[in-house]
């Protein structure tokens, strides 16, 4: 397979002010990546870790500090045409200006891309039907649902026909229903396409559900690339929540899912007691919970629930940096957001990406 | 050599080469054209920029009629006419970048950065609908001025004009260089109403400065703008010569070069 993207030891610095004192920010750290031709690649990573950034020098519109990346077999800085003639990029902020007509700026941009007034207003109808927003074609995207106006962002990503799409953060700040319909437009770009997908997300159910392979990024590096189902075996298993009936009956059964635990080597105090609760890691859990269910139903003791989670994008992450998405996202929103201070969707007058609410409600809501 | 012609035609989807001149002309009228029919939606600006300068001449107008003796002018609307084109072509074409910001914070210049358009086009284009709103303003105020009973002479009215196109041209191109350097309206408004009080206040353009003291006259004899002022006065006096004209014109052109180099740097800068 060709590669579609190629990049080795991309940087950025970026020099903020604070008061009279200049600090240089390394927003991006040497970062390398290969996706290749048909690939769907999740960029994930909490605010301000360096995914916008790194975006932005793939698609030609930073140029690196250091470092170099070919982009659909282009240099992105000496053949910076030649890669932006190739791929679609679906920006944060759009692209649709909100009080023109959005077949209009569908066509305009195909135009601007060389082609000929007919041909680009023939691919706008045909993506319009094929994203469903029918009718819309003489509508202002003032007037447009959350979810509209996205399908109309990648209307326009897509009217050149690009080999390799980026999509940056899709789905922020759409109501779930919106969500789910977008993700099976972004499933399509591959199968009906052929497209090579770029996303980038902070929501770990969204890289779930739409890669193949997943990036994750943190303080402007790589920490992990790898499939879902990789990522999640570095895990060390599924996590075992047991609600015990009994209050006095919960150091007992602590005792007990202790002892499984060993049996695997994995030492005691893996395991954590929280009220009723009693959780702990268990390699293949499928397979150990029927006996540990018999040993506690032969001890005496009543379970209230169980309950098995499969390991998520939010473990694998706690995993690699020693802390969880939500604090990484915390801490980025505390401080000064260095991800991107030229890009629009940080203006000051633009809304906030996302409530953290919302993002906590997600992430935690996959997969369980 | 039917079958011939088919087979060497190019693939729908590969976009017809062009030579570099007649890419960037085309570039640049897309979004030129794409400006336009914004304007023409939303007509509001533009007529309410026109509407000034009209009520200037309705309403300013006749109280300069009984003084412009004094002045050595002959006729109010020779005189006060090129004052109202250059004062268009400086306020009308410095809020030229207000819709810039809101296009950027849209995502549209960036979507249109990320396309294989030509940067100085992007500008040029939108420079195109700043000198066509500001024509057909001009073409109002000359033809209002001309009912009002002003006398000028066509070529020095079609060189006043001209002139006042280019300072309108390097406005505009200050403004939208001016816009995507600070991004936001708050910033912008205030700096410009800080260039703007003692452009008009000291270029002569509702009063001649020769009327005020030496001290003030040697003030505006620094401003730019005060030059431009005089040069379209005296062209629509019908006097193409002399030291006005000149550095008139000088000044005009310079300006002009300048702010279209920095527009042009802004748009074409990496990280904007």
């Amino acid at each position: 397979m060709t590669a579609m993207i190629r990049a080795r030891g991309l940087v950025q610095t970026f020099t903020t002010r604070h008061g009279r004192t200049t600090k240089e920010v390394r927003a991006v750290d040497g970062v390398d990546l290969d996706v290749a031709e048909g690939e769907v690649v999740g960029f994930l990573g909490p605010n301000g870790a360096g995914k916008t950034t790194t975006l932005r020098m793939l698609t030609t519109l930073l140029r690196p500090t250091a470092g170099e990346a070919t982009v659909a077999g282009y240099d992105v800085v000496r053949e910076a045409r030649d890669v932006r003639r190739s791929i679609g990029y679906v920006s944060q902020a759009g692209g649709a200006f909100s009080a023109a007509r959005a077949g209009d700026e569908v066509v305009d941009h195909g135009m601007l891309y060389g082609m000929s007034r007919r041909e680009a207003t023939e691919r706008g109808q045909r993506l319009f039907e094929q994203l469903d927003l029918p009718g819309l074609w003489t509508r202002m995207p003032r007037t447009m649902s959350g979810g509209q106006k996205r399908r109309l962002d990648i209307a326009m990503g897509l009217i050149h026909e690009p080999r390799l799409v980026f999509l940056d953060e899709p789905t922020t700040g759409l109501d779930p229903q919106a969500r789910a319909n977008l993700w099976e437009h972004i499933t399509d770009l591959r199968a009906r396409r052929g497209a090579t997908v770029f996303l980038t997300t902070h929501y770990l159910d969204e890289a779930d559900a739409l890669s193949d392979r997943i990036v994750i990024i943190d303080a402007g590096r790589i920490v992990a690339a790898d499939t879902a189902a990789n990522l999640k075996a570095q895990v060390a298993g599924d996590l075992v929540d047991l609600e015990i009936a009994d209050p006095e009956r919960v150091p007992q059964a602590a005792e007990r899912l202790e002892a499984l635990l060993a049996t695997n080597g994995t030492g005691p105090s893996a395991v954590e007691v929280d009220g009723r609760h009693v959780r702990g890691r268990v390699p293949r859990a499928g397979g150990k919970v029927p006996g540990l269910l018999r040993d506690l139903d032969r001890l005496g003791i009543d379970l209230a629930s169980i309950e098995v989670h499969r390991p998520t994008l939010d473990d694998v992450f706690l995993a690699l940096t020693g802390r969880s998405l939500r604090d990484a996202e915390a801490a980025a929103e505390a401080g000064p957001d260095e991800d991107a201070p030229d890009n629009p969707g940080s203006a000051p007058a633009a809304p906030s990406p996302t409530p953290p609410t919302n993002s906590a409600t997600t992430s935690a809501g996959a997969d369980r | 050599m039917t079958a011939l012609t088919t087979a060497s035609a190019p693939s729908p989807t590969a976009p017809p080469e062009r030579g570099p001149v007649a890419s960037f002309l085309r570039e640049s009228f897309i979004v030129f054209r794409r400006q336009l029919r914004m304007n023409l939606r939303n007509p509001a600006w533009v007529i309410i920029g026109a509407l000034q300068p009209v009520l200037y001449l309705l309403l300013f107008g006749p109280l300069l009629e009984p003084l412009v003796a004094e002045f050595g002018f002959a006729n109010a609307y020779t005189f006060f006419v090129p004052g109202m084109l250059v004062q268009l072509g400086l306020f009308g074409a410095f809020f030229a970048g207000f819709g810039l910001i809101a296009e950027w914070r849209e995502g549209v210049v960036e979507a249109e950065r990320v396309t294989p358009a030509n940067r100085t086009a992007l500008l040029v284009g939108r420079l195109m609908r700043d000198e066509l709103q500001l024509l057909v303003q001009a073409m109002i105020l000359v033809a209002l001025g001309y009912a009002l009973g002003m006398r000028a002479p066509a070529h020095g009215v079609v060189l006043g004009v001209a002139l006042t196109m280019l300072i309108g041209g390097a406005c505009a191109a200050a403004s939208n260089a001016l816009a995507l350097t600070t991004k936001s309206e708050d910033v912008m408004a205030p700096m410009i109403n800080m260039i703007m009080m003692p452009v008009l206040l000291l270029s002569g353009i509702l009063l001649p400065m020769t009327l005020g003291a030496k001290w003030l006259q040697t003030v505006a004899d620094v401003m730019p703008t005060k030059h431009v002022v005089d040069a379209v006065r005296t062209s629509f006096a019908g006097e193409f010569v002399g030291s006005m004209m000149f550095w008139g014109v000088g000044w005009t052109v310079l300006l002009f070069v300048l702010a279209v180099w920095w527009g042009t740097a802004t748009f074409r800068r990496e990280n904007s």
